[in-house]
């Protein structure tokens, strides 16, 4: 009963990771059809400002707190200026948006390493984030707990932004249809940068939130880079739901293969699984309902 | 442009020298579309409710109803594009509930509302293509030499035979709607399925559509969704009328027109609020 | 058939065919000299340090034919051919060293594996002591694992960026799976220290000169294949998936099909040239099959013009060449350059160099056309006659149709 309570709380806590990972995607992929490999490089700025922070503020509390919204800004920015600089004059062809951000984000692994060097650095843990609550008598480790509810906490911020704010009906509206969203008045280029912001500023505060269970080094973003996009594919492009459910089923589906079999194998097998699962259902969970040819 | 489009004294393999006529044609066993209880739902909507169609070889067809009548939803359906139910009957096979390119070898061609032709091929390219989707592997993995019989006479009945090498993607509106109708002719399409063919064209392209309608109609199952009553009047030897997916009336121009169901389908509410 | 339809079919096209037959010599000749430059000139010129270095980078060369193939061709982002490069590139290494430890250690078991395994070859790596089982698997494993991918993929419609998500998925997995199993797979260190080449010692040079003329003979074969495909019917079929797949099936073809046949030509390029790399380089490891490697295999072809026949072997030997030559001594430099390749080749010249001189050309008459009188906005039409000059009257009426029906006696209601 332990194992399995132990068990599924480490597959939700994976599962809350890549749900953070993948939630800013799932924005900036799902509704606008650009493939950022550079997320992970911003997750990776948010984590190296969470250390930045600590550096210069001492405490590891408050500087956890503050890094929150800091690393969201910083991770925003960096996404808006890329939106700026490149991807504008790309959204008619979203399969080359992945090379060119791709060879963004070698530039900022390499830019990474010049600043903060290739070796990892730490960022302490606050004091009331250290030690375990019991569970059934599963010792669960509290700063687990606070990236699961972070995770869920951006999961319902994110879904009030898009069904509740104008903000969120203009996203929608450009996604659904970009040309009569035009001229009925909405200015995409706006929109599209917000989308933009927000989608990148969420893997800022994933950046926060994965310093909390490792080191920071450059290499942090290919780690995650690869299945948060599996996330969003199998969850169904433009579907926040989606990408929610997709999460916490890979996670909890991981640490169940790596239990039984390695953490290897069971990476092959998550792939296999998801190749399964779209022989069933090609479009994802949540699929968009058109009546167009493509 | 005109007179290139009238038929030269050449042996005819895709063109047998015949007129369109209502009802289709009456000697021999003519080839037939019989549709029955077609039915599409989308999410609880009923798109297509029911409709039963008749159409038979060398009858030129017309389709109309306003918009949202569920026109092109019924050729979406019996080309395998989306799922429904019933019965599609062409010529003793049933195609409903196969796949799209599976229909498509069964001699069931269609045209879509937007010209979509391959723009980074040339003309030439295109029709054989086309005709190709019998060929056997090794054939295809040869390089072109000459060109197929058949494509030679469909440039020359959709009149684009001295674009032959042109890139498709710069050929005007009308031509590529004229090249789409070629691609059909070289797939040898018994049934063929035209989703408005002539919106956009200047009225000059309308009248050759119009003429190259009647030529290859003679010898095919035409079905062809047009809003134009101007040109379905010139041009059409029965039409049906659909409304909220079903059929509301069938018959020649006339009778259709007489019929005051679909004068009050047309009209609707529109006197009420028309002041 | 009659007569008449016979020569129109051959007047008609005589034209195109006699300009076909003029670029052919053109190709052929160009062949040749290729084929002299590799084979004659460079083995008589080159050091076999330099010879080995060149044969190496003939091995990117062929898999970017295969991925000018799959992606340029027909679309297919292919993010995961560093897989099929690590299986032949493994699959050679194995029987490389299965070879060596027989011939040299007496056990047969391979050193790595008294180190960090049990000392005994596990049962999967026994078919590979067999030089025919391996040069088959070479062909056969990268096809077959590509075959079943592809129509597991393509005929469900997955494509455009799942596709090239799930490719990438697949690279990273296979990276993981190798260094996870230290003991069978040599880890993170990979498979190295190979002595002999199917009882060739490859210290010999004379032996090394072989194996790049090896190299050079293969991609001059891939090249010749790949274009032959283009220029077949099969190639414009591919083109035409490419741009619309949709439609494509309304003509009868499963674009499925063609889709998969094509993947399965370029895995088995990629893993013909990893096999090929093993004896040339010495070494594989999970640092030249993963995500990075994969995705870095994209830049030389981009870079020549993903499209075309010559683009990406040519732009994958100018990668290799600037790699080696700046990587070594500005490592940090290199990153940046590879990164800033990405991003303004596949951001402001997509076509590669190839497109080069078109793109200048249209930039050049854009700027004739804006420094001139204004002119009709019109496009340049061809000399070819063109439908008369009509505006395109679009009756507005018609358009919204359902009025047009209403007879004429009803008509008077309207406003």
């Amino acid at each position: 009963m332990e194992l399995l309570i132990g068990q599924m709380f480490a597959g939700l806590s994976l599962g809350s990771v890549l749900l953070l990972a993948a939630l800013g995607l799932s924005l900036t992929f799902g509704q606008m059809g650009v493939i950022n490999m550079a997320h992970g490089e911003f997750i990776m700025a948010g984590a190296y400002t969470a250390f930045v922070v600590q550096q210069a503020l001492g405490s590891a509390g408050v500087s956890l707190l503050l890094s929150l919204p800091a690393a969201f800004l910083v991770g925003g920015t960096m996404g808006l200026i890329l939106e700026e600089l490149l991807l504008k004059r790309m959204y008619h062809r979203p399969l080359d948006t992945l090379l060119v951000t791709f060879g963004v984000s070698l530039i900022l692994q390499q830019m990474a390493r010049d600043i903060f060097g290739a070796p990892s650095v730490d960022v302490r843990v606050p004091a009331w984030l250290q030690g375990n609550v019991e569970l059934l008598g599963a010792p669960i480790p509290l700063t687990r707990l606070f990236i699961l509810a972070l995770a869920l906490t951006c999961l319902a911020a994110l879904a009030l932004l898009l069904k509740a704010t104008p903000l969120g009906r203009r996203i929608r509206a450009v996604v659904v249809n970009r040309d009569l969203a035009e001229s009925s008045g909405i200015s995409s280029r706006r929109t599209d940068q917000l989308t933009f912001f927000v989608g990148s500023g969420l893997a800022g505060i994933a950046g926060v939130a994965v310093t909390l269970i490792g080191s920071t080094s450059p290499y942090l973003g290919p780690n995650y880079i690869v299945d948060a996009f599996l996330v969003v594919v199998a969850g169904g492009i433009g579907q926040i739901k989606g990408a929610a459910i997709a999460a916490f089923a890979l996670g909890v589906l991981q640490s169940v293969f790596e239990f039984s079999t390695t953490a290897s194998i069971g990476k092959v097998l998550i792939l296999a699984a998801i190749v399964i699962f779209l022989q069933v259902r090609p479009q994802g969970i949540f699929t968009l309902k058109t009546r167009s040819l493509a | 442009m005109k007179h290139q489009m009238i038929a030269a004294e050449q042996p005819r393999l895709l063109l047998p020298q015949a007129e369109p006529q209502a009802g289709g044609q009456r000697s021999g066993r003519p080839q037939y579309l019989e549709v029955r209880n077609l039915k599409v739902v989308f999410d609880g909507f009923t798109a297509v409710d029911g409709v039963n169609l008749d159409v038979t070889q060398g009858d030129l067809r017309f389709l109309i109803g306003p918009n949202g009548a569920g026109k092109t939803t019924i050729i979406d359906a019996m080309t395998g594009l989306v799922p429904a139910t019933g019965s599609v009957n062409h010529t003793g096979t049933e195609i409903l509930g196969r796949k799209v390119h599976q229909i498509a070898k069964l001699g069931v061609g269609r045209t879509f509302q937007t010209a979509s032709v391959f723009e980074n091929l040339s003309v030439l390219q295109n029709l054989d293509i086309a005709a190709g989707a019998r060929r056997r592997p090794l054939e295809l993995l040869r390089r072109r030499r000459g060109t197929d019989p058949a494509v030679d006479e469909a440039l020359e009945i959709i009149g684009l035979e001295h674009l032959a090498s042109k890139q498709a993607g710069t050929l005007a509106h009308g031509q590529k709607q004229w090249l789409e109708i070629g691609m059909l002719l070289v797939q040898n399409s018994e049934l063929l399925l035209l989703d408005e063919p002539i919106a956009g064209m200047s009225q000059d392209e309308r009248a050759q559509t119009g003429e190259l309608l009647r030529r290859i109609g003679a010898s095919r199952i035409t079905l062809v969704i047009e809003h134009d009553m101007d040109f379905v009047r010139e041009y059409a030897t029965s039409v049906t009328v659909l409304a909220g997916g079903k059929v509301l009336s069938e018959g020649s121009v006339a009778q259709v027109q007489a019929d005051p169901r679909v004068q009050e389908v047309y009209l609707g509410t529109t006197p009420a609020k028309g002041h | 058939m009659s007569t008449d339809t016979i020569r129109r079919t051959t007047g008609g096209f005589a034209a195109r065919l006699t300009s076909v037959r003029q670029s052919r010599t053109g190709v052929l000749a160009g062949f040749a000299a290729a084929a002299v430059l590799l084979l004659v000139a460079a083995p008589a010129l080159l050091p076999v340090f330099s010879l080995g270095l060149l044969g190496k980078f003939l091995c990117f060369a062929i898999v970017a034919v295969g991925i000018g193939l799959a992606w340029g061709r027909g679309g297919m982002l292919t993010l995961g051919q560093g897989v099929f490069f690590g299986l032949g590139a493994y699959i050679m290494a194995m029987h490389m060293k299965l070879a060596d430890a027989a011939l040299f250690g007496g056990s047969g078991v391979p050193d790595f594996m008294a180190l960090y395994g049990t000392g005994t070859v596990p049962g999967w790596w026994e078919p590979f002591r067999s030089p025919v089982v391996t040069v088959l698997a070479v062909v056969l494993v990268p096809g077959v694992v590509a075959l079943i991918l592809g129509l597991a993929i393509f005929k469900r419609r997955v494509k455009g960026a799942y596709f090239a998500i799930l490719s990438q998925a697949l690279a990273a997995a296979f990276a993981v799976l190798l260094i996870g199993q230290q003991a069978t797979t040599g880890g993170s260190n990979g498979l190295s220290g190979f002595r002999s080449f199917f009882g060739f010692d490859l210290a010999d040079p004379a032996n090394k000169r072989m194996l790049y003329l090896l190299t050079a003979v293969v991609l001059l074969a891939v090249v010749a294949a790949a274009r032959q495909l283009m220029h077949s019917r099969f190639g414009e079929l591919l083109v035409a998936v490419r741009d619309q797949e949709e439609r494509v099936r309304f003509l009868g073809y499963d674009p499925a099909t063609v889709k998969t046949v094509v993947y399965v030509l370029a895995a088995v390029m990629a893993g013909v040239a990893g096999a090929l790399f093993v004896p040339l380089v010495g070494i594989i490891s999970p640092a030249d099959v993963g995500v990075t490697p994969s995705i870095a295999f994209l830049i030389g072809v981009a870079i020549g013009g993903r499209s075309t026949v010559l683009g990406p072997v040519l732009g994958a030997l100018g990668v290799a060449i600037a790699q080696t030559s700046l990587a070594s001594s500005f490592p940090s430099f290199w990153v940046y350059f590879q990164g800033l390749l990405f991003v303004l080749v596949i951001g402001f010249l997509p076509g590669g160099l190839a497109s080069l001189p078109a793109v200048l050309g249209r930039l050049r008459r854009k700027r004739n056309d804006d420094g001139g009188a204004a002119r009709a906005s019109a496009p340049a039409t061809s000399a070819a006659p063109v439908p008369p000059a009509v505006p395109r009257a679009h009756p507005i009426h018609a358009a919204a149709s359902p009025l047009a029906a209403v007879p004429a006696a009803a008509k008077e209601h309207r406003p």
